[in-house]
């Protein structure tokens, strides 16, 4: 191992201070016993206790994994046959101005997004709910899953889609039985993405939920506007464990089958 | 007379498997095949030779059914194929990345084709085995491709393409990814393969030893044409162009005026030096420009003037290229133009005869020399 400086050292510090600090703050008074958020009662997880019995937070929480699903579902659908035609079709007419406006909401911004989504949904007379709130993250987060998704598809061998043509499939058997299986890991990142971009969201989401239903980031944000509580700290908490455990765990299973496909080309290459 | 050479396409008879009718492809601006007519005979092991770019992959394309031709007919057993897409031909590929599908095991590979025509289990598992046999990957069935070695992953490729039993198989430089000593044993593999299978094959190839050494016939492409397709040894001893001559190994062109005389031509081909003669059928003007073609292991070099042969040049050693079995003498004569003499090392190299710089005689007989117009 090598020794780091005293310069290296200082701006490794500096660096993850400025990242985990506020999340180190958040954790540690999530056990705070006092009901005070920024005076030390002691040690508890009373809070956590508090948050199992909230009805509102617990119904906050399961609207928004069920948006998510949901959402991040459709927005894989859509965004892979974006993708997928878009890369595949070759110079149809109109190609470039589809493919920059697939792309476009990527930069909009998302107060926009989410007025021009709220004056649709008016203007047709839609109930704000549920529903509403699936359909406005599967738009922006279908340019999301596109982008992933096109990108592996840039990369494909396309002699493979030939050959299952020739081996005699039809071209949408070729797309379900070869191209799909190949670029499931994309496609997984990609609903992956889709999944943590609804479930954070607050800004669309304001504007497309009713008073049916309220997700969690909305939910927080109006309550800390009565004062930040111990309970969403621990709700906080939960949230950042869930993230953390995720991102680990995926990351070792792709680097783990990494490490095992190139030692097992390596012994092929050997016999 | 002992056993029927294999020649269908002598026979007037006999109906051709394929029929390339002024086929005509073009990519936009660019033509891709140029009014081609040729046919295939069933059986038959048929190689498409040229350089990168000369159309021969088109040609292929177009027989898979991933090119359509933009004008002229392609018949296979004498129906149209224009319109039968590629997953409804009997025709089957092997493709040059191999193309296996990287997430299904090598009996999975061979049998994904098998499975699409909703054969019953135990015919599919039967058919496996077969080809799984017949190239000889009994042991690695179990196998994802990334744990095959190169050689293996182009014997799946060909097990896939040949499980269908298709009435045409076409491989694209089956052999491209392979090393010298791997590729060598491997042609005869094919060879055994295409005789045991009964199959047709179609060949695309950019390395003329390899159409030579497996192909009933060699057809030689350049810029959308074929220029000429005869079996290996016509298109070798016989080229009808200087193209062709030049294309396939090595040779010695001499460039020159025609006179005929006796039952050929004599070459004049520089001042002070005597004409050549050549025996040709060929109808040329007197006087018209002509290419004599020569193979350099049809010169003989000696560092006397030999008496038997009709044609007789001297010249310098200018370069020796020593292959081991074969020594390549580069002869400059005295107009400047070079001539290659290639001989058999029979003898220890310290008895050669002659050097670099050494003076020594070239000849050849009336016959070694191919006339070629201009």
């Amino acid at each position: 191992m090598r020794k780091l400086t005293w310069f290296n050292t200082t701006a490794l510090t500096l660096g993850f201070a400025f990242l985990y600090l506020p999340m180190v703050i958040l954790v540690v008074y999530s056990f705070n016993a006092s009901k005070l958020v920024t005076v030390w009662g002691g040690f508890s997880t009373r809070w956590y206790g508090e948050l199992m019995r909230n009805e509102a937070f617990l119904d906050a929480a399961w609207v928004t994994v069920k948006v998510a699903v949901m959402s991040s579902t459709l927005a894989t659908i859509l965004g892979t046959m974006a993708a997928y035609v878009l890369v595949r079709a070759g110079r149809f007419a109109g190609r470039t101005l589809f493919s920059g406006m697939i792309y476009a909401p990527l930069v909009m911004p998302e107060v926009i997004t989410g007025l021009s989504l709220l004056l649709l949904f008016i203007g047709i007379g839609m109930d704000r709910g549920v529903m509403t709130i699936v359909l406005a993250h599967t738009t922006f987060a279908m340019c999301y899953v596109s982008v992933v998704v096109s990108s592996r598809l840039v990369s494909f061998d396309r002699s493979l889609e030939e050959a299952a043509l020739d081996l005699g499939c039809t071209p949408f058997e070729a797309f379900r039985l070869v191209t799909l299986p190949i670029i499931a890991p994309a496609v997984i990142s990609g609903w992956l993405l889709a999944f943590t971009l609804s479930l954070d969201d607050l800004v669309i989401a304001s504007f497309t939920a009713g008073p049916s239903a309220t997700t969690l980031p909305i939910k927080i944000f109006s309550a800390v506007r009565l004062g930040v509580s111990p309970e969403i700290n621990a709700l906080s908490t939960i949230m950042i464990g869930i993230v953390t455990v995720g991102v680990i765990s995926a990351s070792l299973i792709s680097k783990r089958s990494m490490l095992r496909q190139s030692a097992e080309e390596r012994a092929a290459d050997r016999t | 007379m002992g056993e029927k050479v294999f020649a269908p396409w002598t026979d007037p008879n006999e109906t051709p498997l394929i029929q390339f009718k002024n086929v005509t492809k073009r990519f936009g601006e660019f033509t891709a095949i140029d009014n081609q007519t040729f046919d295939i005979y069933e059986r038959e092991f048929f190689a498409l030779l040229g350089p990168s770019g000369c159309g021969k992959t088109t040609m292929m394309r177009m027989l898979a059914g991933f090119e359509a031709p933009s004008e002229g007919t392609i018949l296979l057993g004498g129906q149209d194929i224009a319109p039968i897409p590629p997953n409804k031909r009997a025709v089957n590929m092997m493709f040059q990345s191999y193309a296996l599908f990287p997430h299904l095991s090598i009996w999975e590979n061979i049998a994904f084709g098998l499975k699409r025509d909703g054969l019953p289990k135990e015919q599919i598992a039967a058919r496996v085995e077969e080809m799984l046999k017949l190239t000889r990957l009994e042991k690695f069935a179990r196998r994802k491709p990334h744990q095959c070695s190169g050689g293996q992953r182009q014997r799946v490729a060909l097990a896939r393409s040949l499980a269908k039993a298709p009435k045409l198989l076409l491989l694209d430089e089956p052999l491209g990814a392979l090393d010298a000593k791997l590729r060598q044993d491997t042609q005869f593999e094919l060879m055994d393969i295409q005789e045991k299978t009964g199959t047709t094959f179609v060949i695309v190839t950019h390395d003329q030893e390899e159409a030579m050494t497996v192909a009933s016939r060699v057809a030689v492409m350049d810029h959308g044409k074929i220029i000429q397709a005869d079996t290996p040894a016509r298109i070798y001893e016989m080229p009808g162009s200087v193209y062709v001559a030049d294309f396939i190994g090595d040779v010695n062109i001499i460039e020159g005026r025609a006179t005929p005389a006796g039952d050929g031509y004599d070459i004049a081909f520089a001042e002070g030096e005597p004409a050549l003669h050549a025996k040709s059928d060929k109808k040329l003007q007197a006087g018209s420009t002509a290419y004599l073609a020569i193979r350099p292991e049809k010169v003989r070099i000696s560092t006397e003037r030999p008496d038997d042969l009709p044609n007789v040049v001297r010249g310098k050693i200018l370069d020796i290229a020593y292959l081991g079995n074969l020594s390549t003498y580069h002869v400059r004569l005295p107009n400047g133009q070079i001539i290659k003499s290639q001989t058999a090392n029979t003898r220890r190299l310290s008895n050669r005869p002659f050097t670099w710089e050494d003076e020594v005689w070239l000849g050849w007989t009336d016959t070694a020399a191919v006339l070629l117009e201009g």
